[in-house]
């Protein structure tokens, strides 16, 4: 007799997500359906304004990859535009970027998704003593000396922890799965995560101030414009310079002692599961490439993540991108649709049907039919997978020397094989990957950004004819937000958006099934799992989690028919 | 820190101050006894947690001292004389006893990561020490049905004590189910009903929950609205911005905690202490407005030399907010220190008035000030006659905030 279970809200995520799964008698998931329940409808704001604006209001789209929509719509308009900017405006862009990056995925490991491995209420039995010793034997894995950690420090934190414990209301940590039998770290390896997840919530604040010295606040940057950037005067200010440095390197220091050391810990407590791929999914990766290394134009220059096509997890070859091979489906979302299209083409009509069934309280999905409001992106009639296991996966298919190298490093430092990669802790363990590199590289782009500046070059802004340019134009802003790959596409008509589209991330990932009843990534990840117990259904948590879903995000790539959509009706089963 | 502690007492004692800042002693008197009443009355409540301020704060290591300018600089925020400044201490010490529900609509948790950023006090303090947080869908470690329960629970343990934080809009459209959550699929208008039904006030944090933010943009394809436009018979404090300045939620929460009042409120129901000044009354580059150097195009050499924005489509001569004095990020930027023109996201209708990088006189919209619409040419003529207007709106605006809020102190 199988069992249908129903998670929303999934908490400790970005957005709204429903997930259902259906688990057989052996409590393995043998179904399971990712549903977003909320709608925005960006794209239909954005139409009729000028592209100049785009970008502040595009941002919005999402306030955690704050920024990276931000940056994704200006180079859509520059691409319509044919602008090319100069190198410090590059560079600025890239370091606001990278900031994200680190920023997003130290949140993400400690905030978000950390409390899946890490049984907080076991820290409250360690010894701190032997705390000291666990933390220093995975820095050594990692081949560093392990972050502050002193016997005192651990002590501190533990007592803290108890005072919140026995004053019996736990705040945000009240009614986690606890003591569920499919958490395995030792109550010092707990109390050493706990640890860190304080620090790493005091030291976030850092890496969003980066973001803020050339961005103006975090979150919502507001330094990017058509043709450059507007902090000349940051830049041309060396303690500015400086002042981002230090935050970096102090940044970066956690996140090679502290964060790497943590993912060995917790990947080889967890070993068993990553060596048996639970959580694999699609094995098909998709990245459009990033953080552009020169100033030629827009996709013609390096790269620090190639952009390519993975299939079935075959790291021999890299398919080449193309862009005009990107459809998507309707067939299960809520909008009309007969075969999936290209976004430049795509027709969207909506149509909200609702939940399904409705037993003892309870909405069920109408998984038959329609069932989320993201749609289902298709690449040359295959679904994908994107984010920085895609990103490091692609990159080590693609020889890239960078990429392999760090990726070669981590897997040999815990003698992990490649095949590790390919689970939920794979991906929880590539974005550790990228985050070390991420924070190296910007050492560099920071040197550089210096250098240039010291050399006299203040240039940051690209001037460009609006009234010409503008008449007929579009353009794409493809490249890679912290979750996975970001486009936009925009058509400019005399000077105003006549069509905008996004594609994100969380749609590749938690798109529904498409027209061939095929999975997306959510939904195929979580099939062959074990869910220990159903009540506390804590492997799909980690499973979904390992994602790092955003799913505002993902539920506006869709150009609507505005007010039309009140005329569709729910069904009457499910009207409250 | 020590600069913007400084800067909130200039504020507080600015010529350009248009809010009523010194309401005359018996005022205070009358004010500086309530708060004592509130605090002893907090005092003598059962503590939600069983937590030692002092200790946390000397584990922590500040001292008394590092304590009492916080909270000297968090007096001058909430635009109260000094004589406070032991009680704002208190107050501080007594937060835990306000317990805050955070819940997310049709949002881009925007003003969660916001809160994330605050440092003063910091977010693992909040977490764990200061606030009691009972529920908040980004950090809380429960999901479905027992992250309901635990609302429940939260809800049923405060019953009309909690103060209820809302992000994000309410969308109306299609009745309601452009968004849904929980098991049962109720809409998040009836979510934030139920909610706010046994909440002491509701915060609506952010634009999205004030006016109804980008989701309310033209065309407004969901029909997005704001918290004040749909919870009737609650008190309700705005605090827009996008996202809004941590500062102003924990300002909010302390002043709560000090009064058991909202604060004084103007028109648009903000806090006057955050939203009692414009952008362009304390921007760090007024003085080039005056003196009629503007940057021109992006990155020339008036970007270089940081002269006024306003050419380049700076709304901070018509938005409300205490961004030039706050700034963001612990202080270490905000936009027009990066050289992006103020946006003025916290008035309502931002995206639709001012969200663009020209100046108003090129707008079809002209602000509901009256505008600084005259050509920049005419700035000295333009810039005086959008002053006096603007006062006289702001004037009148608070005149009738202030009448409310005399109406709820009375009380």
């Amino acid at each position: 007799m199988s069992k249908h279970i129903v998670i929303d809200p999934i908490t400790r995520i970005e957005g709204h997500l429903r997930i259902e799964a259906v688990i057989d008698d052996n409590n393995t998931i043998v179904d399971a359906y990712s549903s977003s329940t909320m709608f925005r409808g960006i794209e239909e704001i954005l139409k009729g304004r000028d592209p100049r604006d785009c970008g502040l209001l595009a941002m919005r789209i999402c306030g955690v990859c704050t920024g990276t929509h931000y940056q994704r719509s200006i180079e859509a308009v520059e691409h319509a535009f044919g602008v090319t900017i100069p190198k410090n405006a590059r560079l600025v862009r890239n370091l606001i970027q990278g900031a994200l990056y680190v920023h997003d995925h130290v949140v993400h490991f400690y905030h978000l998704h950390a409390l899946d491995w890490v049984d907080i209420t076991k820290a409250l039995e360690a010894d701190p003593a032997k705390a000291v010793a666990e933390a220093q034997k995975w820095a050594s894995v990692a081949g560093v000396a392990a972050w502050g950690d002193s016997e005192s420090a651990y002590k501190a934190v533990q007592e803290r922890l108890t005072k919140f414990v026995k004053q019996g209301r736990l705040g945000p940590f009240a009614k986690g799965y606890w003591g569920n039998k499919h958490y395995k770290l030792t109550p010092e390896q707990n109390l050493v995560a706990v640890s860190h997840y304080l620090e790493a919530l005091d030291l976030q604040r850092d890496a969003a101030k980066m973001q803020a010295i050339f961005g103006g606040k975090n979150p919502h940057p507001q330094s990017i414009v058509v043709g450059g950037v507007t902090c000349v005067q940051d830049i041309q200010n060396p303690a500015r310079i400086a002042l981002f440095k230090n935050l970096l390197l102090k940044f970066r220091d956690f996140i090679k002692r502290a964060y790497l050391p943590d993912v060995y810990m917790a990947g080889t407590m967890y070993a068993d599961e990553a060596l048996d791929g639970t959580g694999g999914g699609l094995k098909n990766y998709l990245s459009y490439g990033d953080f552009r290394l020169d100033d030629t134009e827009f996709y013609k220059s390096a790269l620090l993540f190639p952009s390519g096509i993975v299939v079935g997890g075959d790291i021999s070859k890299v398919i080449p991108l193309d862009q005009g091979k990107i459809a998507e489906d309707v067939t299960h979302s809520w909008y009309e649709g007969a075969k999936p299209l290209h976004p430049y083409d795509g027709q969207t009509i909506p149509n909200y049907t609702g939940f399904g069934k409705k037993e003892g309280g309870i909405a069920y999905l109408d998984t038959e039919k329609k069932y989320s409001w993201i749609k289902s992106p298709i690449y040359d009639d295959t679904r994908m997978e994107v984010g920085p296991l895609a990103r490091m996966v692609i990159g080590v298919a693609a020889k890239d020397e960078r990429i392999t190298k760090y990726v070669t490093n981590f897997l040999t430092r815990g003698k992990l094989p490649t095949s590790v990669l390919f689970s939920t802790v794979g991906r929880t363990a590539a974005r550790a990957i990228e985050t070390e590199l991420m924070a190296d590289v910007m050492v560099e782009w920071t040197d550089e950004l210096a250098a240039n500046v010291a050399a006299g070059d203040l240039s940051t802004w690209t001037e460009f004819d609006f009234n010409t340019v503008s008449k007929s134009a579009k353009g794409y802003g493809m490249a890679e937000a912290p979750r996975g790959a970001l486009g936009h596409w925009v058509r400019i008509e005399e000077g105003k958006v006549a069509n905008y589209q996004a594609i994100v991330p969380s749609t590749w990932n938690a798109g529904p099934r498409d027209y061939k009843g095929r999975m997306g990534a959510y939904e195929s990840s979580l099939i062959g799992t074990k869910v220990a117990d159903p009540e506390q259904p804590l492997e799909i948590l980690r499973t979904i989690h390992s994602f790092d879903p955003c799913i505002a995000c993902a539920v506006h790539l869709v150009d609507t028919k505005g007010r039309e959509l009140g005329v569709y009706k729910v069904d009457s089963v499910c009207a409250i | 820190m020590a600069e913007r502690r400084e800067a909130f007492k200039m504020l507080f004692s600015a010529n350009s101050a248009k809010v009523e800042t010194n309401k005359g002693d018996a005022y205070y008197d009358r004010l500086f006894q309530q708060c004592r009443a509130r605090l002893d009355e907090l005092k003598a409540s059962q503590p939600l947690q069983a937590i030692d301020f002092h200790e946390i704060l000397s584990d922590e290591g500040y001292d008394r001292r590092e304590f009492m300018k916080w909270a000297s600089a968090a007096t001058a925020m909430l635009m109260l004389p000094p004589m406070f400044t032991p009680l704002v201490a208190e107050a501080a010490e007594l937060m835990t006893r306000v317990p805050v529900i955070w819940l997310e609509l049709q949002d881009c948790a925007g003003n969660s990561e916001a809160l994330l950023r605050s440092d003063g006090p910091k977010i693992d303090e909040i977490l764990l020490d200061i606030i009691s947080l009972e529920f908040h869908e980004t950090l809380m470690a429960a999901a479905g049905h027992q992250a309901d329960a635990q609302l429940e629970d939260a809800m049923h343990a405060f019953k009309g004590k909690y103060l209820l934080f809302v992000e994000g809009a309410i969308p109306m459209g299609m009745e309601g189910q452009y968004g849904t959550i929980g098991a049962s699929g109720e809409t998040f208008h009836e979510h934030l009903v139920r909610v706010a039904a046994d909440a002491a006030a509701v915060v609506a944090v952010g634009s999205c929950a004030t006016y109804g933010g980008i989701p309310a943009a033209a065309p407004n394809p969901t029909e997005a609205v704001g918290v004040m436009d749909v919870l009737k018979g609650k008190p309700i404090i705005n605090i827009p911005a996008c996202p809004a300045n941590p500062a102003n939620m924990v300002g909010v929460i302390l002043h709560f905690v000090l009064t058991g009042q909202v604060p004084e409120l103007d028109s648009l129901l903000r806090p006057k202490f955050a939203f009692g000044y414009r952008i362009h009354d304390n921007c760090e580059r007024r003085a080039h407005f005056d003196a009629g150097e503007f940057v021109e195009e992006w990155g020339d050499e008036g970007a270089k030399n940081n002269f006024c924005l306003y050419k380049m489509g700076c709304k901070g001569p018509m938005t409300f907010n205490n961004c030039s004095i706050v700034r963001y990020n612990e202080g270490v930027n905000w936009p027009i220190g990066v050289g992006r023109g103020c946006i003025g996201c916290s008035e309502p209708d931002f995206w639709d008035k001012y969200a663009y990088e020209r100046p108003m006189s090129d707008a079809n919209i002209k602000a509901p000030t009256g505008g600084v619409e005259k050509t920049v040419d005419q700035f000295g003529l333009g810039v005086l006659t959008a002053t006096a207007v603007g006062i006289g709106i702001h004037a009148a605006a608070s005149a009738v905030a202030g009448k409310k809020s005399d109406e709820g102190e009375a009380q």
